[in-house]
């Protein structure tokens, strides 16, 4: 009985996730000693760093937002058997199309909100899609076509924000979103004379409100179970999973391969395009000029990675995901730890997750004995 | 004991209480297997049986989980096929491992070539032994031809002198007529006897009874992982082996009334199409299908069968010439759209073609209906009605295990054909394109597959199969176009032809054109 439960529990990939996510923190606790930190002391600040403070949570959260969404636009392409390595570009590309029509479009509340961020979904869908057409039409590769695209979508960003006519004054950013347009809560009031005196009495709020807290996390949530409907519960999502995972058949059946690779690209896009869309009407209310990527969509690929592909492992993979990159940023200010360090704890995670064979000799230690026994008998 | 010794010195080959387990699953079970020398021993049974495992683990494969193995009497471990190679065996594997590029001579010898000075190939003397070996044992090979420009048969060839080149003693041949014409497996059975002449052992790892009776002396059968017994071949009949290999009574003979045919229901006229190394593959294939009728189409793997399934079913485009299906230009119609007019294929490798290995049994029984009512409305799937479908053709058709939310992957090969056959009939299609609906499949399987066939052209639709079995072509056809480099050389009807003049046809004699 207990032999078929450590089975059942052997087989499920969660446990794995979690086991590599375990044995990646073991990791980065050795790289931390040998560079001279305690890592119980490291791993207490990350912890108190996370959820010692309401504002911290919040903080957590909204450093998630957008890797959630970079990281369930990976995991939708890599469902369609497409590798998305241009999130990135299509962040940019829906960081921008939501600056701009944020801060030139006048409309009311909410639906000015709406429209922006459906700007930049549209901006970033097209970046999507034109390396699934470039697929479809010419047969290059997505991965070489995504990659070029990021560069693209990052010198066209340099280039229009620094445009006179939509560059704020002695600055190299676009000029502010309206407040329209925010999708912060109550970023007005919060500020305002009453919205002090309420905050003044209730210490709770009033530390959570020194964060931007936006509606961004409840789109992404949001987002999250739309990709799981669409891939599971349309047509349209069987198309994609059927070309994912068997191109051949899907075409021998009649399904427009080269049609699905595009669809798939562009809502790919499209999802990248939404977490800078609402990164922007979220938080920074502008589309800076980037000097380097900043990371936001390559870290996707981690995410989609850790959570399995599947868009609902992409929430708590992402949560995961932001609260090592905020914890760990506090490394840098109580033990004078480079960022590095969380960075390298990161990076042990992905690759205990992506290390399949470890995993099956794990699986086979976890086994009963019975097995082995007859093994050596042969041997 | 002394029976045992007296045993050993004319055995080649003794394998004792064999067990061989994959996690709980038992593929042998305590099988004793022995082999004489000198004697082309087969060993029988059905797709899944357990015989290739067996095999493999003589060839090193795979090791026993249990039982002994003695080689001339002799106790071994055969830990990998170097160690079977060093004991005298050779193991010709279904699918050929020949470096296709590369010269007969060249593939025989590699990996213990004779070498020259500072590395250099020595090939004139690579050369001689082949010539030598071949003029042996009556193999006839030209040494100096390139592996990619000779016939399947003559890689068969080349692939038993490599083993030979190797001081084989015991040769292993799985299912080596598989992809030979009826010809071609006399002049097997031919090689099979130079070979037991110069004192070699044969074990033929096969299906197919006529070839045991043609070929073998004795024969092992093996049903389900368990030894049912080990018979002289010529004390049984086909009948008789069947019966052992199934565990009952089978009848090979499809039943079938005579055809009622129709009118047209496709028209090929001079189809030219290329391959996809860009040579021409089909050149000025011109055929009619008729509605109550199967039409085979006769040949040897590779003489442009594929490309013309390709074609016919919108995959690859045509050079020049019409389609018309159902009285409609489809000539450069995409295969969504072929597949709505009522055009069905099932196609010959089904792990590529065939299936989605990762979607369940359900989600695989409605990939050309995904977007249609009840399965789809607005481009939302009822997952209820998906399942309700999968359930009936499940029942309908007998797949097994009977669970629709089972992945095809985890089906046996039976069972996935079974899938996409309960897809494509219940769709009730004019046209079924069925390549090689039955390779691959156990006998109770090919029975039940033929019989469906049967059953829809008795409904009145048109069949076009495209079978390499010569057996089954007979069985099955009403007419049978024979197919030879890319050109339809010959269609006859069914009664006015034999094995013979078609084993001919298909290698080419006989053929009117020029």
């Amino acid at each position: 009985m207990s032999d078929e439960k450590r089975k059942l529990l052997a087989a499920s990939p969660l446990f794995f996730t979690f086991f590599s996510v375990l044995t990646g923190l073991l990791v980065g606790a050795l790289v931390l000693l040998i560079s001279g930190y305690s890592p119980l002391k490291a791993y207490h600040v990350i912890i108190d760093g996370i959820f010692s403070r309401p504002s911290y949570i919040v903080y957590t959260v909204i450093y998630s937002t957008p890797l959630i969404m970079t990281g369930l636009s990976v995991a939708f392409a890599f469902r369609t058997g497409l590798f998305n390595i241009g999130a990135e570009g299509q962040f940019i590309m829906g960081a921008l199309g939501a600056a701009l029509a944020g801060a030139f479009l006048h409309l009311p509340p909410v639906l000015h909100a709406i429209v922006a961020a459906l700007a930049g979904i549209a901006a970033a869908a097209v970046w999507g899609g034109i390396a699934g057409f470039l697929k479809a039409r010419f047969g290059v590769n997505e991965v070489i076509a995504t990659i070029m695209l990021n560069w693209t979508a990052l010198y066209l960003n340099n280039f229009i924000v620094t445009l006179p006519s939509i560059k704020r004054t002695a600055t190299n950013a676009t000029a502010f979103i309206l407040d329209s347009a925010r999708i912060e809560i109550l970023p007005l009031w919060k500020v305002s004379e009453a919205g002090r005196t309420w905050r003044a009495m209730h210490p709770f709020w009033h530390d959570i409100f020194r964060t931007p807290f936006n509606a961004g996390i409840l789109v992404a949530l949001f987002l999250a179970f739309f990709c799981w409907w669409i891939l599971n519960r349309t047509t349209l999502g069987y198309e994609l999973r059927a070309v994912g995972h068997n191109a051949d058949c899907s075409e021998h059946t009649g399904i427009n391969v080269k049609a699905r690779m595009i669809s798939s690209m562009a809502i790919a896009g499209g999802l990248a395009g939404a977490a800078g869309a609402l990164h922007v009407l979220g938080w920074t209310r502008q589309a800076a000029e980037l000097a380097a990527m900043e990371g936001l969509g390559f870290d996707g690929i981690a995410v989609a990675l850790i959570g399995g592909s599947s868009p609902i492992g992409c929430i708590p993979a992402g949560l995961l995901f932001g609260a090592l990159k905020y914890g760990g940023s506090k490394l840098q200010f109580a033990l004078r730890a480079p960022i590095e360090v969380v960075n390298i704890v990161i990076g042990s995670i992905i690759f205990f997750v992506a290390m399949p064979k470890l995993l099956r000799i794990i699986r086979r230690w976890l086994e009963p004995k019975k097995r082995q026994g007859g093994d050596s008998h042969a041997a | 004991m002394p029976e045992r010794k007296k045993n050993a010195a004319e055995l080649a080959v003794e394998m004792k209480q064999i067990t061989k387990r994959f996690g709980n699953f038992v593929a042998n079970d305590s099988i004793d297997f022995d082999v004489r020398r000198g004697e082309v021993h087969a060993l029988l049974g059905e797709n899944g049986a357990g015989k290739s495992t067996l095999m493999n683990q003589l060839y090193g494969l795979y090791l026993p989980s249990s039982g002994e193995i003695f080689i001339n009497g002799k106790k071994v471990r055969i830990t990998g096929p170097k160690i079977a190679i060093a004991r005298g065996i050779g193991m010709v594997h279904q699918h050929f491992m020949l470096v296709q590029p590369f010269t007969v001579a060249e593939n025989i010898v590699l990996g213990c070539e004779s070498v020259r000075a500072f590395g250099i190939l020595d090939t004139t003397r690579a050369f001689q032994e082949v010539e030598d070996l071949s003029r042996r044992y009556g193999l006839a090979v030209d040494p100096g031809a390139r592996i990619q420009d000779i016939s399947v048969a003559m890689q068969q060839r080349v692939e038993i002198l490599k083993c030979l080149y190797r001081g084989a003693e015991i040769l292993i041949l799985d299912e080596p007529t598989a992809v030979l014409t009826p010809q071609e497996i006399d002049f097997l059975a031919e090689i099979l006897q130079n070979l037991t002449a110069e004192g070699k052992t044969v074990i033929i790892i096969t299906h197919k009874l006529r070839e045991i009776k043609k070929m073998a002396h004795r024969c092992t059968v093996i049903r389900r992982g368990v030894k049912i017994g080990t018979v002289d071949v010529a004390s049984r009949s086909e009948s008789e082996l069947a019966e052992m290999m199934v565990g009952r009574a089978v009848s090979f003979d499809v039943e079938k009334t005579p055809a009622r045919v129709q009118e047209p229901v496709l028209l090929l006229t001079d189809i030219y199409a290329l391959n996809n190394r860009g040579l021409p593959a089909l050149k000025g294939i011109s055929l009619v299908v008729k509605r109550g009728e199967i039409l085979a189409l006769a040949g040897i793997d590779g003489n442009g069968q594929s490309e013309l399934v390709e074609v016919l079913t919108g995959l690859r485009p045509v050079e020049s010439g019409s389609i018309r299906f159902r009285n409609t230009e489809i000539t450069d119609f995409p295969s969504g759209k072929r597949i709505d007019m009522g055009l069905a294929a099932i196609p010959e490798d089904r792990q590529k073609r065939g299936l989605i290995g990762p979607f369940t049994i359900a989600e695989n029984l409605i990939l050309e209906e995904r977007s249609l009512p009840p399965f789809s409305r607005s481009g939302i799937l009822d997952l209820q009605a998906i399942s309700r479908h999968a359930k009936t053709l499940i029942d309908r058709f007998d797949i097994r295990p009977p669970r629709e939310q089972y992945l095809a992957t985890s089906l046996s090969g039976g069972n996935q054909q079974k899938v996409i056959l309960a897809r494509e009939i219940t769709r009730d299609p004019e046209l079924l394109i069925a390549s090689q609906p039955t390779r691959g499949l156990d006998v109770g399987a090919i029975e039940y597959v033929r019989k469906r066939l049967v059953q829809v052209r008795d409904a009145g639709k048109a069949v076009l199969l495209i079978s390499l079995d010569l057996d089954e072509t007979l069985a099955l056809a009403d007419r049978i176009a024979v197919i030879y480099e890319g050109r339809i050389v010959a269609v006859l009807d069914r009664e006015e032809t034999d094995e013979r003049t078609l084993g001919l046809l298909m290698a080419g004699g006989g053929a009117v054109h020029v």
